[in-house]
């Protein structure tokens, strides 16, 4: 049965299986591919997205979960990338990799909404839930401070 | 993953002057006016021109358009660590190019006009090897494009060629004032048949560096902030369908029975294929596909040889090879008469170590997307992959066909740290074999699950060290024997066999310890056939060797009651190089000064030329176990640094590594089965996990040497002094979980 939402202020309609996670869902019906896929099961914060502004990790939701809500990528956080994070992401040179950047930074920007003014541990306990292989973390606090100051 | 530790002997297979011969055969094009292509070309900021369709259809190092763009092939691939940028920016500097008009365009695969002289000249970026090995060929072809550029404006103007001068992308006669951009040179430009000469005294001294140094942003950056970076897992291709194969959990071993009924019921699922190693599913959604590989029950064959393989009972036999000092182990570091004297000796210490295996964990999981022709002759891929050459040549060899009926599109690779770089490629191959049975494009995903399960791992290792002292206290014989499985045999046997002479580098390098005054010494591996996978991890060798030998000698430190940091300041009397990164890193930690609660360790390595020094600041929690690494003081002299903000970057992101390898990090096989399946049970360090960094860069006018993953092997050790240091506890096996802890505490 066809499930209807928005993504990223646009209306969609898709008719998969239920239980299909959104994650492939976005990636590959939508080819909303700046969600990455890296463990699928809730460990690593690559797929995340914004579900009516909560983060939450899309390998879990199933596409039935998302019907008549709106959803968030990292395609729609601004239209210019030039959202503050992202500005700051560029400024501290955060990315190596960069494959867990856009779960890293919707899941920072999720941060923001709810606390314009994180100290520093809190930082560090909200983005545990990311795995940054490449170890870029202290620039990813360095960047989130930084926004937090720039706006 | 360096091959060469030696760096006085020559770049191995290819001499310099044949890769000059083979870059200057094509030297650089010039486009000119009316090639629509570049007319219409549009790269923005980014300076990345992709292959997909819009870079020039040629492929020279350098091509100068009339319009000014000056477009830079790039042979790295590019992963995180940056090369992709670094390489065009070495070119650039010596050809005096305006940056903002450089676009990078990747290079295709060419070993003749782009491999890596530090490889044998294969396209593969590995190694920390990228900017070492191209910088000077880079520097010297980037002067002789500059030097055609001077050559046609002397000969425009009739002025001799030494009254002009360079400005970023301008020709300059001072005396009469003109100028010539380098896009109005194209215009007329004449390339000389052969390349002019350029010796190294010609180029740039430092001092008149404009771009290296100075931090370009790096290219790929932009587009991994805002979802547009492609990695193969991005790409779609029109009628595509989507693999999983589900791989013996053995390496060698076949199905013998399969039961495909219930993933066959799964609605999408297109085709069942059975492969030498596994059975693959094409389904049309990659929901299908992965339900489909889960549905599949195989009973295997058990005729591979790592049926039955233990981790835990081999260790204990890899120890006692390592101890039976009966059997000599292959020779790697060898100076004077080890033997000899540790017999004279005064005293003799020994002791033992121990490394698990270990997994990448690439952030991206490995897949590749393989579209194989209607005739089944000619494919194209799109992978990223570490070695270009090591695809296209893999892809031929599974469907029979010439290389030259590969076309490989480069992505950028979600990590790398020496996974995607085995001569098998066998995840390329994989969605080849797929795409083959159905002749439509296939794009073939390995779960995380399947990535922890058919991992190739950093090998696990038993470490025996003697060390003789003299009356005085002073070492004069050292041996190192490193009983490990294989790694390079397997990994590579194309170049174990050729260029490497049959030396098991990536297991066995690091042990060598050149940099110390110690006059007779003697490393040596007892290689462990076990029929495991292996694999370069990042550190390779050095990772696992260096924990031994430096936390080896923190215990005759102790034993001669003098300060660890004293004890190398006197072994590296030799090298005021290394001395100084050893001060850097006391200074900055201010390693005098005592911290209520907390303790310090410290280690150095030099790495392949590359020094690195770093002290640890831990505290234990001698009830669990549980290990804090509160700060870490990193100094690294890596000669000039290219793009000098990377290398930290590139440092901080080995430290985190390097803490992952030495607390948490471990991989265990029962009956030859990988134990371990997801972040769950193979932990990474978080966010919470990670020390506070601290990192000096210290440039020395030496040549670049490699920055990606040299300050891994420091923590281990460091972390080891420093629970010593606090608790007089001895770790001996890494990684420190907390009942390895609690059990040094209570020994
Ligand atoms: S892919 Fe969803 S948390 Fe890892
Ligand atoms: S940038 Fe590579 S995993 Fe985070």
């Amino acid at each position: 049965m066809a499930v209807d939402f928005r993504v990223n202020g646009r209306p969609v309609s898709v008719d998969v299986p239920n239980g299909t996670r959104l994650l492939w869902v976005l990636r590959e019906r939508l080819q909303l591919t700046g969600t990455k896929y890296g463990c699928g099961v809730a460990q690593c914060g690559a797929c995340m997205v914004h579900v009516d502004g909560q983060p939450t990790f899309s390998c879990q939701a199933p596409i039935e979960m998302v019907r008549g809500r709106s959803v968030t990528t990292i395609e729609g956080l601004s239209p210019d990338s030039r959202h503050p994070l992202q500005r700051a992401w560029l400024a501290e040179r955060v990315p190596q990799c960069g494959y867990c950047q856009s779960g890293q930074i919707m899941n920072a920007a999720a941060l923001l909404a709810r606390n314009p003014r994180p100290t520093r541990a809190e930082i560090i306990e909200h983005m545990s839930v990311n795995i940054c292989r490449c170890g870029t973390y202290q620039r990813i606090v360095r960047a989130i401070e930084r926004a937090v100051k720039e706006g | 993953m360096t091959i060469r530790v030696d760096d006085d002997r020559p770049p191995a297979g290819v001499t310099r002057r044949e890769f000059m011969v083979g870059a200057a055969g094509l030297t650089f094009g010039v486009l000119l006016p009316g090639c629509a292509r570049v007319a219409t070309m549009d790269s923005p900021s980014a300076a990345l021109a992709t292959t997909a369709g819009n870079a020039p259809a040629f492929s020279p190092w350098v091509s100068i358009a009339t319009d000014g763009t000056i477009f830079i092939q790039s042979p790295a691939v590019e992963m995180g660590q940056g090369s992709l940028t670094a390489l065009p920016v070495i070119l650039a500097e010596e050809l005096d190019a305006d940056w903002s008009k450089v676009r990078i365009v990747p290079a295709p695969p060419d070993d003749k006009l782009y491999g890596n002289p530090g490889f044998g000249g294969v396209m593969y970026t590995a190694g920390s090897n990228a900017v070492r090995s191209y910088f000077q060929p880079l520097r010297i072809f980037g002067a002789q494009v500059r030097r055609v550029l001077l050559d046609n404006a002397a000969r425009r103007w009739g002025v001799p060629v030494g009254e002009l001068t360079t400005e970023a992308s301008v020709v300059v006669h001072a005396k009469s004032g003109r100028r010539l951009s380098y896009g109005e040179i194209a215009a007329f430009a004449e390339i000389p048949a052969k390349a002019p000469e350029i010796k190294p005294e010609e180029l740039k001294k430092p001092s008149e560096f404009r771009l290296i140094g100075q931090d370009v942003m790096r290219v790929d950056l932009p587009g991994k902030v805002n979802g547009t970076a492609r990695y193969s897992i991005d790409v779609q291709v029109p009628g595509m369908l989507y693999g999983a194969i589900l791989r013996s959990p053995v390496e060698d071993s076949a199905p013998a029975q399969i039961d495909d009924a219930a993933a066959r019921a799964i609605p999408g699922v297109q085709r069942i294929v059975r492969l030498p190693f596994g059975v693959g599913v094409i389904a049309e959604t990659p929901w299908a596909a992965f339900a489909a590989k889960d549905a599949v029950k195989v009973t295997w064959d058990r005729r591979a040889p790592g049926w039955g393989f233990d981790s835990d009972q081999a260790i204990a036999r890899y120890a006692a090879a390592a101890r039976n000092l009966e059997t000599a182990g292959k020779p790697w570091d060898k100076v004077g008469d080890a033997a000899g004297a540790m017999e004279k000796a005064a005293t003799v210490m020994e002791a033992e170590y121990r490394c698990d295996y270990a997994y990448h964990a690439q952030m991206e999981p490995l897949n590749s997307l393989a579209a194989v022709s209607p005739a089944g002759d000619s494919c194209e891929i799109w992978v990223g992959s570490q070695s270009q050459t090591m695809a296209v040549t893999a892809v031929a060899k599974a469907l029979g066909v010439a290389t030259d009926k590969v076309r490989l599109h480069d992505t950028l690779l979600g990590g790398g740290f020496g996974r995607r770089g085995h001569r098998d490629e066998e995840f390329v191959v994989d969605s080849v074999l797929l795409s083959k049975e159905v002749r439509r494009p296939v794009k073939l995903m390995w779960t995380r699950e399947d990535d922890v399960k058919n991992g190739r791992f950093r090998p696990m290792s038993a470490h025996f060290l003697r060390a003789g002292l003299d009356a005085s206290g002073r070492i004069v014989a050292w041996q190192h024997r490193v009983a490990c499985d294989w790694v390079t045999p397997y990994m590579d046997p194309v170049r174990y066999k050729g260029i490497l002479r049959e030396n098991d580098v990536i297991a066995i390098a690091g042990s060598e310890i050149r940099t110390y005054d110690i006059p007779n010494r003697l490393a040596e591996q007892l290689g462990q056939d076990t029929g495991i996978r292996t694999s370069p991890l990042r550190g390779i060798g050095f990772v696992a060797n260096k924990f031994a030998t430096e936390a080896f000698l923190d215990e005759i430190a102790q034993r001669r009651g003098v300060d660890p940091v004293e004890l190398r300041l006197e072994l590296l009397k030799n090298t005021p190089r290394a001395q100084a990164i050893v001060r850097a890193a006391v200074e900055m930690s201010d390693y005098r000064r005592p911290r209520p609660g907390r303790s310090l360790g410290f280690a150095f390595v030099d790495y392949s030329n590359t020094m690195v020094a770093g002290v640890a600041e831990v505290s234990v929690d001698r009830q669990s176990g549980a290990i804090r690494l509160h700060n870490f003081w990193c100094a690294i002299d890596p000669g000039i640094a290219v793009q000098p903000d990377n290398v930290i970057a590139q440092t901080e992101s080995s430290i985190v590594y390097g803490v992952g390898l030495a607390l948490t990090e471990r991989i265990s096989l029962k009956d030859g089965i990988v134990q371990q399946s997801n972040f769950y049970d193979y932990v990474v360090p978080r966010m919470r996990d990670v020390p506070e960094m601290h990192v000096k860069l210290i440039q020395t006018p030496n040549p670049p040497t490699g920055v990606g993953q040299m300050a891994t092997p420091l923590i281990a050790p460091a972390v080891a002094s420093a629970v010593h240091g606090a608790t007089r506890a001895r770790l001996r096996h890494t990684p420190f979980i907390p009942e390895r802890v609690r059990a040094a505490l209570s020994a």
